[in-house]
Formats: structure tokens, C-alpha cells, sequence
């Protein structure tokens, strides 16, 4: 176990590579640049520009500086806000994104966990029917029309609600933590299902039926472990999802997290500022990886490193 | 599956017939019957059939009927933002604008079939993209195995755990925004490109179970080159799956091509799609919900079937992935 983590963890370093390298290319790849705008620069400004930012160095250069930088995690200035480091966009954007992440996974995890073991307990039954009704109604409903209905109704209707805004931990939160989670607790529930269904008529469960275990124990102690084996690799990508997801809830909600500013700081080719967010990104993806694995020999005891 | 059957020794011809005639099922009637017992799945394959012949002829008929199109902005300034289903300049009653009109005066109606055009369009197109990409990937790997298998397939591993909708986003923000069409294209590679995954190991688990049957040892025996043993004696066998996995695809294409729409990185003006329309609708909502309402309650019911349409196809083509 501990030599299969090492190894996971060693590979984390060649992936980073491949995707900050990625991403570099087609930053130099692309046409404009950070200064360029509506109107174009005398010659001598963009002489000067060039010169402080090293952008008149070899390409080689260049990329070995911002390698560097990636590996001692400092990616310096911002070139749209100078003054601004990336770290310290990082440090007040990423509680915003990561608080929204969490929240939603874990009101997902729950609702769908327990919509899920209910419809396949109950199989066939109207409960059934409804929950994966609505679990389908969840995967289809974009979060940019959820989002904004919710607001509606909750916020502009009813005022219950605050419509939008950063308030900290706070009821600011409940409707795009709701939108957000909407689509996870549908394809939770669904999978839960799936899953419950197919460990249920295994034969370890009615030998756990057969020798006189409640049905609540055998539901709770037995086939919840196996049943949840596809949530648990749905985690994985789910992060990945969960990242494009809050970009937009971010955008609903007017929230200060990262998905903006990395829309912005690709429209301002602000290539410090991206690299240091793909990075950042890339590596929370990789860890979350690595320890949907490490649970995933958890829950089944059959999986050895 | 294209199994050859094995009662050579009778040829069909001179077997005796049965008193009874027996009809024989073939695999696809049987499947046909399965989806039609399958309600939702009959409403979801209606819905898609009617949201795809009106976005076809829809923007036609309207402009025969009212004179508008998606992009015409009328001279009168009090049909903006005219709400339905009280459409008329005077408050009235009229059948004009069933969905209302946006903040220019354009008709929603109009914009949201041309939208259902555009976002069909892109679903199709880069699932097919995906499609391609991934028989390819798939075939040759799980055909020629070995070391290749293995390094493309941790290839793959390593390509899922990339946060794809970064790499979208980059490519989108630089490479994007200079004509409507360039960007439509660039949409259907950069989509098309980031949904092959799950096709390729589809396709390769079905190649590997099937390369070792009899008839592709035939091929091989008569000297088909392995291009072509894969092109004409494989792909065609791993259709069912992969039919039905790009059924599914469409709507999870369609769906992240509306989020980037959305955040304005999509389809550009004076086209529409329905993650734009979006866009566009949450500035009013407050005042003008409809025209939030109207694209994403389409784009909602639109998705809503062609996802039941695919887990029901998945249910009729493949009974032992029924659950339950």
C-alpha cells in the first residue's frame, strides 16, 4: 500500500509537466498577447514591455523560468494586476471555490446516497420511480437555468433567500451550494442504485439474510460497502467536473472564486496567473485521484496494491 | 454479434420445413420491441423527433408566418421585451411572440429553434468527432495489445485525469472569437476531443472479446491486412455499445457546449445557442424571466429525453446491462 502511494505520487510529477507544458505551448501557440488591445503599441513600448516581462529571451528560456517557478510554487506576478502575485490570488479565491466544491459534494454524497439505497431497497416501487425521475430531471436541467430559477423563485419571489454575493460561511451559500450539488446527487443516486441492485442479489447477502441479520443490518453493515463501490470511483472524475461546475455557479452567483478569474486571465492572456491556476488545479485533481484509489482498497477488501 | 453458424453440414436451403412456420426474432427486432414497452424511452425518442424537425423548419415557418427572423430587430420600440403570451403592441392577446421577445425586439421563438439548430448541431457533429477519435484509439488497441495496448491506455488513464474543461477553456479563449464559423469548428474538434475517453475503452473491450472468435481468425488465415481485418470484420461488431454510448454522449456534449456558451467562450454573435440564450436571458431576470425560461426549459426538456432515449436504447440493445 504505502510503495503503491509513493508510486501514484511520483507520477504526479511528470503528469504536472505534461499539463503546465500543455498549456504553456498554446499560450505561445496562440496570436496576441497581454499588451496587445485595441490599439496598437509603438514599436519602442513594445521593445521596453518585452524586455521586462523576458519575453525577448529564447523560448527556452522562458519555458525554464516558468518550470522553475512551477516547482518552487511561486508563480510570480500577475501581468494584468501587477503588484499582485498569483499566490495571493490564489490564497483569497481558492477558500471561495473550495467551500462551494465541498459543500456541494457532501449535500450530494448524502441526498444521493440515501435516494439511492431507498429506490433500490424498494425497487420498482413509486418511491423508485419518482427519485429516478428526478434524478434524470437533475442531469438534465443545466445549473446556468437551475441556478437562476432557484434565484427566482427563493430570492426575487419569495425572499427568502439572498439572491447572490460572498458572505463567507454563511446563508449566501444555500442556493448555489444547491445548484451546484444538484447534478452529483443525480448521477450519486443513479449509480447508488445500480450499485445496491447488483450487491443485494449477491450471494453474501443472503447469506447475511440466512443466518437471521435485520434487515437494517444487512443493508447498513453489508451491502452499503459493495453497493458504493461505483460512487466511489465516480469521485474521481467528479472533481474534474466539479470544477468546470462552479465556474458557472460562480458566474450565477456573482462569488469571488477561481473559475472567474481564469476566465479572465485567459481572455487577458495572463500567463502567470494561468499557469499557476492549471497547475493548482491539476495537482488537487491528481491528489483527489490518488485518494479515491487508497478508498476505493477500503471499501473493497479484495483490491491489494 | 456476427457469429457464423455452425450447422454446415445442412445447408438452409434443403432443410425440412416445420409444419408451423417459425418467425424468427432477429436481435434488432427484439431490441425494437423492448424500447417501444419502454414508455419513457418512446416520449423521449417523440420529444427529440419534434425538437429536431422544428429546429429544422421552424425558423422558415416563422418567417413566412410573422416575418421574423433570429436576427431581425423591428423599427417598433414597444415589442421590446414584449412578454408572452400577451404579445401584441397594445397588450392584446396575440399568437406573434410565443416566447416574447429579448431586450432588441427579436423574436425568442425564432432564436431559440435557430439556438436548438446550433446546439443539435454541435452534439452531433462532435460526438462524431468523439466516435472517431475513440474506435480509432480503441481498435488499435485492443488489436494489436501488448506493449501498444498498455501504452495507450495508460495514455488514456493519464488523459482522464486531466481537468479537460481547463484545457477547453485555454483553447477556446485563444484560439476562439474570430468568425461565427471558425469558432463552430474549433467547438466540434475541442469538444469532440475531450469525449472520446470512455468510447476508446469500450471499443477496445469489445475488439479484445471478439479478435479471438473464429471468423477473425478466418480473415487472418486468408492473409486480410490487420487495416482492414479492423475496418470491415471488428468496427462493424462493436456498433450496438458504441451506438448507444453516443447517444449518450450527445447530451453531455450538448451540455458543456451550453456552460461555455454560457460563460461566452461558445458560439458567438449574431449566432445563438441555447447556453447563449442563457447568457443572454440572466441579465433580465428579474424583470423579463422569460427569457431565461424559454431556451433552458427547452434545452432542459431537450436533454431530459435524449437521455431517456439512450439509457432506453442501452436497456433494449444490451439486456444484460438492465439493472434490475
Amino acid at each position: 500500500m504505502a510503495r503503491f502511494i509513493l508510486r501514484r505520487l511520483l507520477v504526479i510529477v511528470p503528469m504536472l509537466l505534461v499539463v503546465v507544458s500543455l498549456t504553456w505551448g498554446l499560450i505561445r501557440v496562440a496570436p496576441g498577447n497581454f499588451y496587445s488591445g485595441e490599439k496598437k503599441l509603438p514599436a519602442a513600448i513594445e521593445k521596453n514591455i518585452r524586455e521586462k516581462y523576458g519575453l525577448d529571451k529564447p523560448w527556452y528560456v522562458q519555458y525554464g523560468r516558468m518550470l522553475s517557478n512551477t516547482a518552487r510554487g511561486d508563480f510570480g506576478e500577475s501581468l494584468k494586476y501587477p503588484g499582485t502575485t498569483v499566490n495571493s490570488i490564489l490564497a483569497s479565491t481558492l477558500p471561495v471555490s473550495a467551500t462551494l466544491g465541498i459543500l456541494a459534494y457532501l449535500l450530494a454524497l448524502a441526498v444521493g446516497i440515501t435516494a439511492g439505497t431507498i429506490a433500490a431497497l424498494k425497487q420498482n416501487s413509486r418511491a423508485d420511480y419518482a427519485s429516478m425521475a428526478a434524478a434524470m430531471l437533475g442531469i438534465s436541467m443545466p445549473n446556468f437555468v437551475l441556478g437562476p430559477t432557484l434565484v427566482l423563485l427563493f430570492a426575487l419571489r419569495w425572499y427568502w433567500l439572498p439572491p447572490a454575493r460572498w458572505d463567507g460561511f454563511s446563508v449566501h451559500l444555500i442556493l448555489p451550494v444547491l445548484t451546484l450539488s444538484a447534478v452529483y446527487m443525480a448521477y450519486i443516486a443513479r449509480l447508488t442504485r445500480s450499485g445496491m441492485l447488483e450487491v443485494l442479489r449477491s450471494n453474501y447477502i443472503r447469506t447475511a439474510r440466512a443466518k437471521g441479520l435485520t434487515e437494517r443490518q444487512v443493508v447498513m453493515r453489508h451491502a452499503v460497502r459493495g453497493g458504493l463501490l461505483p460512487v466511489v470511483s465516480f469521485s474521481g472524475p467528479a472533481l474534474a467536473f466539479l470544477i468546470s461546475g462552479t465556474v458557472v455557479v460562480e458566474r450565477i452567483f456573482a462569488l469571488p472564486g477561481l473559475g472567474n478569474y481564469f476566465i479572465n486571465a485567459n481572455l487577458n492572456r495572463d500567463e502567470p496567473l494561468i499557469i499557476g491556476i492549471v497547475a493548482f488545479m491539476s495537482i488537487a485533481v491528481l491528489f483527489f485521484n490518488l485518494l479515491v484509489d487508497v478508498a476505493y482498497a477500503f471499501f473493497d477488501p479484495r483490491i491489494r496494491y | 454479434m456476427a457469429t457464423p453458424s455452425s450447422s454446415l453440414a445442412v445447408p438452409p436451403a434443403d432443410a425440412p420445413r416445420a409444419d408451423a412456420p417459425v418467425t424468427g426474432t432477429s436481435l434488432g427486432k427484439d431490441a425494437v420491441k423492448r424500447l417501444r414497452k419502454n414508455r419513457l424511452a418512446v416520449f423521449g425518442f417523440v420529444v427529440v423527433c419534434i425538437v429536431v424537425a422544428a429546429s429544422l423548419v421552424g425558423p422558415w415557418i416563422i418567417e413566412r408566418a410573422t416575418g421574423y427572423t433570429y436576427d431581425y430587430i423591428p423599427t417598433d420600440p414597444s415589442l421590446v421585451n414584449a412578454q408572452p403570451p400577451f404579445t401584441a403592441p397594445d397588450g392584446s392577446f396575440s399568437w406573434m411572440h410565443p416566447m416574447g421577445t429579448d431586450d432588441a425586439g427579436r423574436d425568442i421563438l425564432a432564436r431559440v429553434l435557430l439556438g436548438g439548430r446550433i446546439s443539435l448541431m454541435v452534439g452531433v457533429i462532435s460526438t462524431f468527432v468523439s466516435l472517431i477519435i475513440g474506435i480509432t484509439v480503441g481498435a488499435t488497441a485492443g488489436y494489436v495489445g501488448g506493449k501498444v495496448d498498455e501504452a495507450i491506455m495508460r495514455g488514456v488513464d493519464v488523459l482522464y485525469s486531466i481537468p479537460y474543461m481547463m484545457v477547453v477553456i485555454v483553447l477556446l479563449a485563444f484560439f476562439g472569437g474570430r468568425s461565427a464559423i471558425g469558432q463552430l469548428v474549433l467547438l466540434f474538434i475541442a469538444l469532440g476531443a475531450v469525449s472520446w475517453l470512455t468510447m476508446a475503452r469500450i471499443v477496445r473491450g469489445q475488439v479484445m472479446s471478439l479478435k479471438s472468435q473464429e471468423f477473425i481468425l478466418a480473415a487472418r488465415a486468408t492473409g486480410v491486412p490487420a487495416s482492414r481485418i479492423i475496418l470491415r470484420h471488428l468496427v462493424p461488431n462493436t456498433l450496438g455499445p458504441v451506438i448507444v454510448y453516443a447517444t449518450l454522449t450527445i447530451p453531455s456534449v450538448m451540455l458543456l457546449e451550453s456552460f461555455l456558451s454560457f460563460l461566452g467562450l461558445g458560439v458567438q454573435a449574431p449566432l445563438a445557442s441555447w447556453g447563449s440564450l442563457a447568457a443572454d436571458g440572466i441579465q433580465n431576470i428579474a424583470v423579463f424571466p422569460w427569457q431565461l425560461i424559454c431556451p433552458g426549459l427547452t434545452m432542459a426538456i431537450t436533454l431530459f429525453s435524449l437521455n431517456f432515449l439512450g439509457d432506453g436504447l442501452r436497456d433494449a440493445l444490451d439486456p444484460q446491462m438492465r439493472k434490475g
